[in-house]
């Protein structure tokens, strides 16, 4: 087991390694250095600049160091908790990172408090009974809210709740200050996008344990249903599902782009795909490590999560 | 006819097994090449060609979804996909032909749904610059569908070619591609593709890449589970006795064997393929303006468009991309309904 973590954790250690230096090396190239200087200056200031004061400004912003030279001191600097600092908002990355991160964070918990329970009760109670009438309306409103991409779940529920009804603001920019109803729509998108794929897991996992032998078992000797379900079924049922909600957080990271771009909440995504328009190579590399790492953390966890649920399970 | 009856039939030849397919693959081609050729290659393709080569892809698209509907008709689900994705497939190839009026030509600025403005009546209004919305979101399936599949269809070469090898051949093989994929397959997938399109640039080629390096790793990670489950059977021991070619075993014997889960999870990735590309030009990181795209008309609309009178201009685009997606997922839900009754 403890081997296992081990050489995940280090695999995990070796591809962001190999990540950073690739973004490195993309971003180092001249066309992304022209990038910052036009975002920086305007585009005909740049055109207008002579080579001489192009290099001096590339020196300014220590971009005229060698590649290597450049990657070292970043690593350094990240070994010691420095991430360096933003080309476009000249404050330290790492602070940066963490308010932004915390504003996703908090869009993320209450997606999970919504979604988990809202998904295990409907997927369990379709699965009790396959082929029955709640079974196919869980698979029919499942379908139909996976089939809705974010953006368009964003632009209905926008549409209704905020343009037509007028009950909650259409945009989480927050630029008066904290408003949990601008919260509203970012999470209840996230939420119905999400709710379908995790209650078909659900449902799938509680119809095959419902099918089992020791199940029948339980109902032939007589057991109350509600004891045969919630003592014997739910245990094995719900191993699967633990799984799959741990590794929604990997989705969550990419929903979250589109989702806070559109209600232009100020969150982790919105911070990626500036930095990305940007060229802003040290908020990149600092959110994508940071993607990455919560990705792979979330596969290690679900993976451990469930040898220690499911114990007929062992890894080798 | 039964598995067992078909298992005691003769082998037909390779030759014979083919042709059996070849009506419905002329079909398929005679519908796909026109509409790539102009929508990818329109500005190449000069005024009178552009006007008669997507006429014989409008027989061609009827003629597939008869077909589809008559081999589907036991599962209601796949047939109510196929039509959503005929009817779209089917708006694509004939946009030209329809009585629409030029969907970049500005007319009468936030004319409202069914309003009658300047000889013209719009049917669905008009978008903030006077553009009629039924014509450009007609035209706007073209797009997204033909550069939709065309990147769904290079990440499955590609990712299959990976999977049969590293299932097929295992060892070294099999550690060196697993790795790289794991390396992709730890991004989260938004991210992957906006480094991959920041880099490369916006624009429809570019699209394609990202979605193969994006989707390549999965499509390599199924691929090599099935052939590792069918490489064991014993018509593959005997093509190794005839000693056939390794790379004709894998695309001759294994591919065609593996095709059921193939073909359901191309149909879902389909479906992811289109709200990527919409989501990537509502990021501004896609197709780029001026002919329509569902994204594109969402993305020009949020700036402009944030109140109750003129929600149509983002509701029509979303409603569309959502009907074809629930489209290729009832394909999906109903093929698979399929292959497990069999």
């Amino acid at each position: 087991m403890l081997k296992l973590l081990a050489s995940r954790l280090l695999q995990m250690i070796f591809i962001m390694g190999v990540i950073s230096l690739i973004l490195f090396a993309i971003f180092d190239s001249d066309k992304f250095k022209k990038q910052i200087a036009v975002n920086e200056l305007g585009g005909f200031a740049v055109s207008a600049l002579s080579d001489q004061n192009y290099q001096a400004w590339l020196e300014k912003k220590g971009l005229h160091v060698p590649f290597y030279e450049r990657y070292l001191n970043w690593a350094g600097g990240v070994a010691r908790g420095d991430f360096g600092k933003s080309f476009e908002k000249n404050e330290s990355v790492a602070g940066l990172l963490a308010t932004r991160l915390a504003n996703t964070g908090l869009l993320a918990f209450w997606v999970f408090a919504l979604m988990i329970p809202l998904s295990l009760l409907f997927g369990v109670i379709a699965g009790m009974r396959e082929g029955s009438f709640q079974d196919r309306l869980t698979s029919f409103i499942s379908v139909f809210t996976t089939s809705l991409p974010e953006i368009a779940t964003a632009i209905i529920l926008t549409v209704i709740f905020a343009l037509g009804l007028r009950w909650v603001p259409s945009n989480a920019a927050m630029v008066n200050g904290w408003d949990w109803r601008a919260l509203v729509l970012p999470v209840l998108t996230l939420v119905l996008y999400d709710f379908g794929y995790v209650a078909r897991m659900t449902r799938a996992s509680m119809a095959e344990v419902m099918g089992s032998q020791y199940i029948r078992t339980a109902v032939l000797k007589g057991l109350p249903y509600r004891r045969v379900i919630m003592r014997h079924a739910l245990r094995n049922a719900l191993i699967a599902p633990f799984t799959i909600i741990v590794l929604q957080l990997n989705w969550l990271l990419s929903g979250v782009v589109v989702v806070e771009v559109f209600f232009q909440y100020a969150g982790f995504g919105k911070l990626l795909l500036d930095a990305a328009l940007y060229g802003d190579i040290y908020v990149i590399q600092a959110a994508t490590l940071v993607a990455v790492f919560v990705a792979v953390l979330s596969q290690i966890v679900s993976d451990v999560g469930y040898t220690f649920l499911n114990p007929r399970i062992r890894f080798t | 006819m039964t598995a067992a009856e078909i298992a005691l039939q003769p082998a037909l030849p390779l030759r014979l097994r083919i042709r059996q397919a070849d009506s419905i693959v002329a079909l398929l081609l005679l519908m796909w090449i026109p509409l790539t050729l102009y929508v990818m290659f329109g500005s190449y393709l000069g005024a009178t060609l552009k006007n008669i080569v997507l006429l014989p892809a409008i027989p061609a698209t009827i003629a597939l979804y008869l077909i589809a509907v008559t081999s589907w008709r036991e599962s209601p689900v796949a047939v109510i996909g196929a039509t959503l994705v005929f009817f779209w497939l089917f708006v694509a190839v004939s946009a030209p032909y329809l009585p629409l009026i030029d969907p970049n030509r500005p007319i009468a600025p936030f004319a409202e749904i069914g309003a009658f403005k300047k000889d013209h009546w719009f049917l669905l209004g008009a978008d903030f610059k006077g553009r009629d919305m039924l014509s450009r979101n007609l035209w706007g399936c073209q797009r997204v569908l033909v550069w939709g599949v065309s990147a769904t269809l290079v990440a499955y070469a590609i990712g299959a070619f990976f999977g049969l090898i590293a299932g097929y051949l295992g060892g070294w093989w099999d550690q060196a591609i697993s790795l790289v994929c794991n390396i992709f397959l730890s991004f989260p997938v938004m991210v992957l593709f906006i480094l991959i399109l920041n880099y490369l640039g916006p624009s429809g080629f570019n699209i394609v890449i990202a979605v193969t390096f994006a989707s390549a790793p999965a499509i390599m990670r199924i691929v090599r589970g099935l052939t590792l489950d069918t490489k064991s059977r014993d018509y593959i021991f005997a093509a190794q006795t005839r000693g056939e070619h390794p790379l004709r075993i894998m695309i001759f014997e294994l591919l065609p064997n593996a095709r059921g889960p193939i073909i359901v999870d191309a149909c879902l990735r389909l479906g992811y393929t289109t709200v990527a590309i919409t989501t990537l030009t509502f990021l501004g990181l896609g197709l780029q303006p001026p002919d329509p795209d569902w994204g594109l008309m969402i993305k020009e609309s949020t700036k402009v468009a944030m109140v109750w009178k003129f929600s149509y201009m983002l509701l029509i685009p979303a409603l569309s991309v959502s009907s074809l997606i629930l489209g290729f997922n009832l394909l999906a839900d109903g093929l698979r309904e399929m292959s497990l009754r069999d």
